[in-house]
């Protein structure tokens, strides 16, 4: 299943949000999925371009490739996913169902302030770009079909070094994309699932100075630069916290445009904190891309926080639940007679 | 090209100091807009430029430089410029599909730990070819852009490589040619565990080498959307000045530039 995501402002490369992409100057290709930049003239898809996601506990970063993935069956791209977990069937079958958004709930008592601009807490942009998902709906098989999908699944492959697991991923990716010097021109959308877990062959997880890094860095300068010479976007997620070596995540970050981290609350201590009652994690925007362009959309708060509903996954401006409880404030200012001990019998008003 | 920043640093592109060695680092920011400053800058200036672009492919700089005022694909056909495509050559060195001559340049991509003497090669060459520019012209001193030198770490070339090649470069470039360089550096944050071939040792080393350091990093306070950071400024001592200075300046940067200002004096503040 895959989650539909509010725009968000800017190029934060989550659902269907704008994003930069780094193409040739072709103004006159119309290429459906996509639409020029009106800051500088890219094209744009929906959808991060070599976007990181670093997940901290792995769970979310799934939805949002699968949701990624979605995006380009329902736009007519080309998909190539590989993956050494899950088979990268299982990901595409659990794709979503588009749907269409739903109506915003018109009020009947307090109808007069249904005109009140509301409060800026969902992040809207101001063009519509993209589609929504119902998360609880797996997508048709007809509309799944319909889409050219390519796979590379880790453990079917016969053992390979790790040196030459970049190569035949490579070489996946290059058959893959031979089809940009055909007549009709498309978007060929990647998505790497768990890079750097063990399962890939690498030993970055597993130790403080890992000799395969190397490898995993390497990979990505080259499909960096695969990207940059291509009609294509690549999804490509992390779990940073199997990674105990923090100079190699700063490294892939660097290597990527987007890099975005999923910080969950389940199983942290932050899951009882009643200032994230309301949400399942923390959104923490690391880098934004700034492809041919001095200075990109700066977002106007890098507080961000997503929850994932029944049919639904939102990210919205962190904020605090409103403070409903009286007692709460004369709580506080007992304590605190209390600790400074002396004067607990005097006048709390005038304690200080 | 900036022309605050070029106050700040007192120098136009019709008088600036040659045999300079210029170090321009960040540590979680992108001091990436300092280097399309140079390149734009130093292209006015007339002078021969050697772009080793690792990082980003041509029509990225070259679009920015457009909003700059520079046409990059011009300078490139009259022989001003010339760039390297890093992102663009690796895949076919990797994939080993391109051995020919024109990829020694290249050769750490394939052998990681026999060093950077394909790409000084390279460099050399590049900034000793001049007077066959566009109808005869010869160009200025030769200046030499690297963006960014760290990602080499991550190919797996080692500190002390990086810095032979960087030694190797200022000797030809700014003291044989009396040309300029100028490099960036991205770096870790401070506690970084692995710091023993990390590019904080990097950066380390080319402070040393270097006379003029701009640092920039993100605000102290926390992230601002109308101030993007600072940018440390460090002058080491020369003939006129008997000590280093360093100043602090805010930032800002915007579609066509970058503005520059004293700390507490940005437009959001006052």
């Amino acid at each position: 299943m895959a989650a539909p995501v509010r725009g968000m402002a800017g190029s934060i490369s989550i659902g269907n949000t704008t994003s930069f992409q780094k193409k040739t100057r072709s103004k006159l290709v119309s290429i459906p999925g996509t639409r020029p930049s009106v800051q500088n003239g890219q094209l744009l898809v929906s959808s991060g371009y070599n976007s990181l996601e670093e997940d901290r506990y792995d769970s979310y970063s799934r939805m949002l490739l699968k949701y990624f993935l979605a995006e380009g069956v329902v736009c007519g791209h080309e998909l190539f996913l590989a993956s050494a977990r899950d088979h990268p069937d299982q990901i595409i079958e659990g794709q979503s169902q588009p749907s269409d958004p739903e109506n915003p709930d018109t009020m009947k008592i307090a109808w007069r302030y249904q005109n009140q601009p509301k409060v800026q807490i969902a992040l809207a942009s101001s063009v519509r770009f993209g589609h929504y998902y119902d998360v609880s709906k797996t997508m048709e098989p007809e509309l799944r079909q319909a889409a050219k999908c390519h796979s590379f699944y880790q453990l079917q492959e016969t053992p390979v070094t790790t040196g030459s697991r970049s190569r035949n991923v490579m070489r996946l990716r290059e058959h893959g994309h031979k089809g940009k010097n055909s007549k009709v021109r498309n978007v060929l959308r990647l998505g790497l699932h768990s890079l750097g877990s063990v399962l890939w062959g690498d030993d970055v997880c597993c130790k403080d100075n890992p000799a395969h890094c190397h490898a995993l860095t390497t990979f990505l300068y080259i499909l960096r630069g695969l990207l940059r010479t291509s009609l294509s976007v690549a999804m490509v997620t992390v779990p940073s916290h199997l990674i105990q070596n923090r100079a190699v995540m700063g490294r892939i970050i660097r290597l990527s445009d987007t890099a975005i981290a999923l910080e969950s609350f389940k199983g942290s201590e932050k899951e009882t904190n009643p200032l994230y009652k309301d949400y399942h994690g923390l959104l923490h925007v690391r880098q934004l891309p700034r492809l041919n362009c001095l200075s990109c959309e700066v977002p106007d708060t890098k507080d961000l926080a997503f929850k994932l509903k029944r049919k639904q996954f939102t990210i919205e401006r962190l904020h605090l639940p409103p403070d409903l409880s009286e007692t709460v404030s004369r709580v506080s200012k007992t304590e605190l007679a209390a600790g400074c001990g002396t004067t607990a019998t005097g006048n709390k008003h005038l304690d200080f | 090209m900036f022309p605050e920043l070029n106050s700040i640093l007192n120098s136009t592109p019709d008088s600036f100091k040659s045999s300079d060695f210029i170090l321009v680092s960040d540590r979680r920011a992108d001091a990436s807009f300092l280097i399309h400053h140079h390149l734009s800058f130093y292209l006015r200036a007339g002078c021969k430029v050697c772009f080793l672009g690792l990082v980003q492919s041509f029509s990225h700089y070259s679009a920015v430089s457009q909003r700059l005022g520079v046409s990059l694909a011009q300078a490139r056909e009259k022989g001003q410029l010339v760039f390297f495509e890093g992102l663009k050559n690796s895949i076919g060195v990797i994939l080993q599909e391109d051995t020919s001559q024109e990829t020694q340049p290249l050769s750490y991509l394939r052998t990681p730990g026999a060093g950077l003497e394909g790409l000084f090669r390279f460099v050399e060459r590049s900034v000793r070819q001049s007077g066959d520019g566009y109808a005869g012209e010869s160009w200025g001193p030769p200046v030499l852009l690297i963006d960014d030198l760290s990602v080499l770490l991550s190919l797996g070339v080692s500190v002390g490589a990086i810095l032979d090649f960087t030694l190797y470069c200022q000797a030809a470039v700014c003291s044989e040619l009396q040309g300029n360089v100028v490099i960036l550096v991205r770096c870790e944050e401070e506690d970084a565990d692995d710091d023993e071939e990390g590019s904080n040792l990097l950066q380390r080393g080319l402070v040393h080498q270097c006379n003029l350091a701009l640092h920039v990093e993100g605000l102290p306070t926390g992230y601002c959307r109308d101030i993007h950071g600072q940018m440390e400024v460090w002058w080491r001592q020369g003939e006129e000045t008997i000590y280093n200075q360093r100043k602090i300046f805010h930032f800002k940067v915007h579609d066509k530039g970058a503005s520059f200002f004293a700390r507490g004096t940005s437009s959001a503040v006052l």
